[in-house]
C-alpha cells in the first residue's frame, strides 16, 4: 500500500479558506469600512496649480515638477480612449481631488509615530504592519493565515495619497536593497529615479498614464543591487479612504544584473456610492539575468449589486526585460472594481528574455473587466507564456484582450497562450480578443481558448457530498484557477481563495 | 418497532411531462441491504436521484422518510448531512480539485452541518488512509483532480472510498459494479461490507446477480416501469438471471 502524504499546505489552505469565508458574518465587501481621520485634501479640480500643490507638498526637486507639468500639458491634448469593451459615464476630471493625506501626516515616520487610527485600519485589513506583530507571526504561522500577508513580508502601505510606513527597511538596507516610497526616492535617490522613471511607460504612453505622470502622489520604489536575491517578499498595500479622491500611484522596480525580487501588491477601498478613480502606473526594469515576480490581488470595491458606486481601475503596468536572459512574470487576481482596464505587459528586449502573465479575473454583479496582456518580442530567442482564467457571474462582462507581437529581429520568438473562461449563470458574458502579429518567420505563437459553464451535474454531485451551493461554486472555481493559483506566493494564495468565495457570493441560487 | 432507515411511500415523480416513478413503496430497516434489479430505463437511477434531491424532478405524490424524517423538503446537501449517500452510476469530473481536497471539503461540510467539529489534518489523514487502503487507492490518485482521467473502475472505487469516509446511514449504490474487473469487484464489495454494522442500510442497484454473491442482500426487488413489482430473498436474483424480465411486463429496452 502506498504511503499517504500530509496534504500539501495548499490543499489544507483550500479548506481553511472556505471555512474562514463562511465564518465571516459581514457585508459582502468586508473591507468596506471607513477610517475616521482628519485629512488634508487638495481642492477638487485639476490645473497646473494642482500639480504645483502636489509637488510642493512632497517637497520635490524642480526637475520633478517640470516633468509633471510637461506631462500635464501633453495630457490636455489627448483624448480618453474608448476602445476597451467597457462602458461608463464620462469621468469629470475636474470633480476629483488629486491629493489627500491624513492630517496628522508630516513626512516619513517610524512606526511608533504613526497615527494609531491608521494602524488600526491596517490591522482591520489584516496587514501585519507592526514589526512586532510580523515577528510574532513567525512563530505562529497559522495566525498569519487569512491575513493578506504572511510573516516574512516587508510592507509599504499607501493610504490615499501618502506612503505611511515602510517596514523592515533596515534589514533590507544591509544588502543594499532600497525599498521606500517613490516620494522619498525622488528626494534621496534622484539619479536612479531620473534614469528609470518613464523609461518603460513613456510620459505620452496613454491617456491615464500621462495623467498619472502629472498627478501621481505616491507609490513604492524598489532597487535590488547586482547579484542580490531579495530575502523577503516586498509589498505595497493600497487603500483609498477619502471621498472623491483619485489614487494615482507610481511604482518603479529595478532589478539590477543577476538579482531577484518578488513583489506583492494588494488593494482595498471603502464602500462608496460615487465612483472613485484609480489610475496607477507600474514600471519594472529587469537587467541582465535578473528576475522580477510581480503579483497583484486587486479587490477594490466593485459597486453594489445594482452597479452603483465602485472603483474605476485604469492601470498601466509594464515590465521591460532590458537585459539578456531577464525574466518578468506578472500574476494577477482581479476581483474588484466596477470597471477594470488593465494590461500588464512585457517588453522582451534582451536576447533570451522571458515574460509570463498569469491571471485570474472574476466578475460578478454588474462589473466590467477588460484585462489581458501584451507580450512584445524584440530580442532573439525570447519566450512568453500567458495563462488567463476569466470567471464571469451575475450580469457581468469579462473580456480577455491580449496582444503578442514579434518584431523583425525577434528570431525564434515563442509564445504560448491559454485563455479559459468559466461562466456562472446565463446573464454574463466572456470574450476573448487575441491579437497576434509576427514580422519574423521563425516566430511560433500558439493560442488555445476554452469556454465552459459550471454544470448542474457538477453542482449536484458536490451537493450530494454535503457542500452547500456556494461552497460547491467556490470549490469548482478554485479548481478552475488552479494552474494560476500555483504561481502566487503563499501569502496571496490564501487571500485569493478567500476572495474567490467572497466575490462569487450570491452568484448561484 | 424500530424506525426504518428508509421508508418510501407511494412515490411519484416526473421529469418534464413524463412520469417516471409511478408509485414506489419501499421499507429498509436498519442494517439491511436491499437490491434493486430491473430493465434499462425502468427508472432505477431516477429513484436514486429523487432520493438524493436532484432538482430536475417534480415529485407529484408520496413521501420519503430517512430515519423517520421527511426529507423531500431538504436540499441535496442537507440530505447528505442527514446521512444519505449516493454512489453515482456516472461519477462527475471536477477539474482542478484534488481528490484529497474534495474529500476533506465534503467531510467537513457534513460535520459542520451536523454541528460537529471539523477534523484536524492528522485525524483526517488517518481516516483517508483507512478508507483508501481498503480500496487500493494510493496517494497519487488522491492528488489527481477528482474523477478527471480516472478509468471507469477507478471512478467506482473513488465513489466507494467517499462512502467509506462519509459513513452514511443510507447508501444508494447505482450500478457500482458496472465496469469493474473481477478483482476490483472483490475490493469494492469488501469496502461495502466493511460498512455493514447492523445499523447502516444500503440500496444496491445492479444488473448482475454476481455482485450479490459478494454483497449478500436481505431483500431483492424487481423494478419495472417506475415501481417495485416483486420482492423476495436473494434467490430472486438467481431466478431473474435465468429468466430475464419477461414475466414483469413492460417492453424490453
Ligand atoms: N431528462 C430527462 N428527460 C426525459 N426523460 C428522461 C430524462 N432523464 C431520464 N429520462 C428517462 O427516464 C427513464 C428512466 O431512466 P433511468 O436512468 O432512471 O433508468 P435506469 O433504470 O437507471 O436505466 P439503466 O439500467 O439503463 O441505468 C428512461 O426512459 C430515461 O430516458
Ligand atoms: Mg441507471
Amino acid at each position: 500500500m502506498a504511503d499517504y502524504d500530509i496534504p500539501t499546505l495548499k490543499e489544507e489552505i483550500d479548506r481553511e479558506t472556505v471555512e474562514q469565508v463562511l465564518a465571516l458574518d459581514v457585508d459582502k465587501y468586508k473591507y468596506g469600512f471607513e477610517t475616521d481621520i482628519e485629512s488634508d485634501v487638495a481642492a477638487v479640480g485639476l490645473s497646473e496649480d494642482t500639480i504645483r500643490f502636489i509637488s510642493a507638498k512632497k517637497e520635490e526637486p524642480e526637475w520633478m515638477l517640470e516633468w509633471r507639468l510637461e506631462a500635464f500639458r501633453r495630457w490636455l491634448t489627448m483624448d480618453e480612449p474608448n476602445w476597451a469593451k467597457v462602458h461608463y459615464p464620462k469621468i469629470d476630471f475636474q470633480n476629483i481631488s488629486y491629493y489627500a493625506a491624513p492630517k496628522s501626516f508630516k513626512g516619513p515616520k517610524s512606526l511608533d509615530e504613526v497615527d494609531p487610527e491608521l494602524l488600526r485600519t491596517y490591522e482591520k485589513l489584516g496587514i501585519p504592519l507592526k514589526e512586532q506583530a510580523i515577528l510574532a507571526g513567525v512563530e505562529g504561522a497559522a495566525e498569519s493565515v487569512g491575513t493578506p500577508f504572511g510573516a516574512n513580508v516587508a510592507v509599504d502601505a499607501v493610504f490615499d495619497s501618502v506612503s505611511v510606513v515602510t517596514t523592515f527597511r533596515a534589514e533590507l538596507a544591509k544588502q543594499g536593497i532600497i525599498f521606500c516610497s517613490i516620494s522619498e526616492a525622488i528626494r534621496e535617490y534622484p539619479e536612479l529615479v531620473q534614469k528609470y522613471l518613464g523609461s518603460v511607460v513613456p510620459v505620452s504612453d496613454n491617456y491615464y498614464a500621462t495623467l498619472n505622470c502629472a498627478v501621481f502622489t505616491d507609490g513604492s520604489f524598489v532597487y535590488i543591487p547586482k547579484g542580490v536575491r531579495c530575502p523577503m517578499e516586498l509589498s505595497t498595500y493600497f487603500r483609498i479612504n477619502e471621498k472623491k479622491t483619485g489614487q494615482f500611484e507610481r511604482t518603479l522596480i529595478i532589478a539590477d544584473d543577476d538579482s531577484y525580487v518578488s513583489y506583492l501588491e494588494g488593494c482595498t477601498a471603502p464602500m462608496r456610492d460615487e465612483h472613485q478613480l484609480h489610475a496607477a502606473v507600474v514600471e519594472l526594469v529587469a537587467l541582465d539575468n535578473a528576475e522580477i515576480k510581480y503579483s497583484t490581488v486587486q479587490n477594490w470595491y466593485p459597486g453594489d449589486k445594482n452597479g452603483k458606486g465602485g472603483i474605476y481601475n485604469f492601470v498601466t503596468k509594464r515590465g521591460d526585460c532590458r537585459g539578456v536572459n531577464s525574466h518578468i512574470s506578472w500574476t494577477q487576481v482581479e476581483t474588484g472594481s466596477a470597471i477594470t482596464w488593465k494590461y500588464p505587459s512585457c517588453i522582451l528586449r534582451g536576447d533570451g528574455s522571458r515574460g509570463e502573465f498569469y491571471s485570474i479575473a472574476i466578475s460578478n454583479g454588474y462589473q466590467q473587466v477588460d484585462s489581458g496582456t501584451k507580450m512584445i518580442h524584440l530580442g532573439k530567442n525570447t519566450s512568453s507564456r500567458i495563462i488567463s482564467k476569466g470567471i464571469a457571474a451575475g450580469f457581468s462582462d469579462n473580456t480577455y484582450r491580449g496582444q503578442v507581437s514579434a518584431h523583425a529581429k525577434a528570431k525564434n520568438a515563442r509564445n504560448f497562450t491559454q485563455c479559459d473562461s468559466l461562466l456562472i449563470g446565463d446573464k454574463c458574458g466572456a470574450h476573448t480578443v487575441p491579437y497576434i502579429e509576427s514580422r519574423n518567420g521563425t516566430a511560433v505563437f500558439e493560442h488555445e481558448a476554452t469556454t465552459s459553464k459550471i454544470s448542474d451535474d457538477q453542482m449536484f454531485y458536490c451537493q450530494q457530498r454535503g457542500l452547500s451551493d456556494e461552497e460547491a461554486v467556490a470549490l469548482i472555481v478554485n479548481g478552475f484557477v488552479r494552474d494560476v493559483l500555483q504561481h502566487l506566493p503563499m501569502e496571496f494564495m490564501v487571500e485569493t481563495q478567500k476572495l474567490i468565495s467572497i466575490s462569487l457570493e450570491g452568484s448561484v441560487g | 418497532m424500530t424506525t426504518p432507515v428508509l421508508e418510501i411511500r407511494n412515490l411519484h415523480a416526473r421529469i418534464e411531462d413524463r412520469e417516471i416513478l409511478k408509485g414506489v413503496n419501499l421499507i429498509i430497516p436498519p442494517g439491511e441491504v436491499h437490491a434493486i434489479m430491473g430493465r434499462n430505463g425502468s427508472g432505477k437511477s431516477t429513484l436514486s436521484y429523487v432520493l438524493a434531491g436532484k432538482e430536475d424532478y417534480e415529485i407529484t405524490e408520496g413521501e420519503v422518510l430517512l430515519n423517520g424524517e421527511n426529507i423531500l423538503e431538504l436540499g441535496p446537501d442537507e440530505r447528505a448531512a442527514a446521512g444519505l449517500f449516493l454512489a453515482f452510476q456516472y461519477p462527475i469530473e471536477i477539474p482542478g480539485v484534488a481528490t484529497m481536497t474534495f474529500l476533506k471539503a465534503a467531510l467537513n461540510a457534513q460535520r459542520k452541518a451536523r454541528g460537529e467539529e471539523e477534523l484536524k489534518t492528522p485525524d483526517f489523514m488517518r481516516l483517508v488512509k483507512e478508507a483508501g487502503s481498503q480500496l487500493n487507492i494510493d496517494s497519487d490518485m488522491l492528488k489527481r483532480p477528482l474523477n478527471v482521467g480516472f478509468s471507469g473502475g477507478e471512478k467506482k472505487r473513488a465513489e466507494i472510498m467517499q462512502m467509506a469516509l462519509l459513513k452514511p446511514s443510507l447508501a444508494v449504490l447505482d450500478e457500482t459494479d458496472s465496469g469493474l474487473d473481477i478483482d476490483a469487484l472483490q475490493v469494492v464489495s469488501k469496502g461495502v461490507n466493511a460498512l455493514r454494522d447492523g445499523q447502516r442500510s444500503m440500496l444496491v442497484i445492479t444488473h448482475y446477480q454476481r455482485l450479490l454473491n459478494h454483497i449478500v442482500p436481505d431483500v431483492v426487488h424487481v423494478f419495472s416501469d417506475g415501481r417495485i413489482v416483486e420482492s423476495g430473498d436473494k434467490d430472486l436474483a438467481l431466478k431473474l438471471e435465468a429468466e430475464g424480465y419477461a414475466n414483469y411486463g413492460g417492453e424490453a429496452a
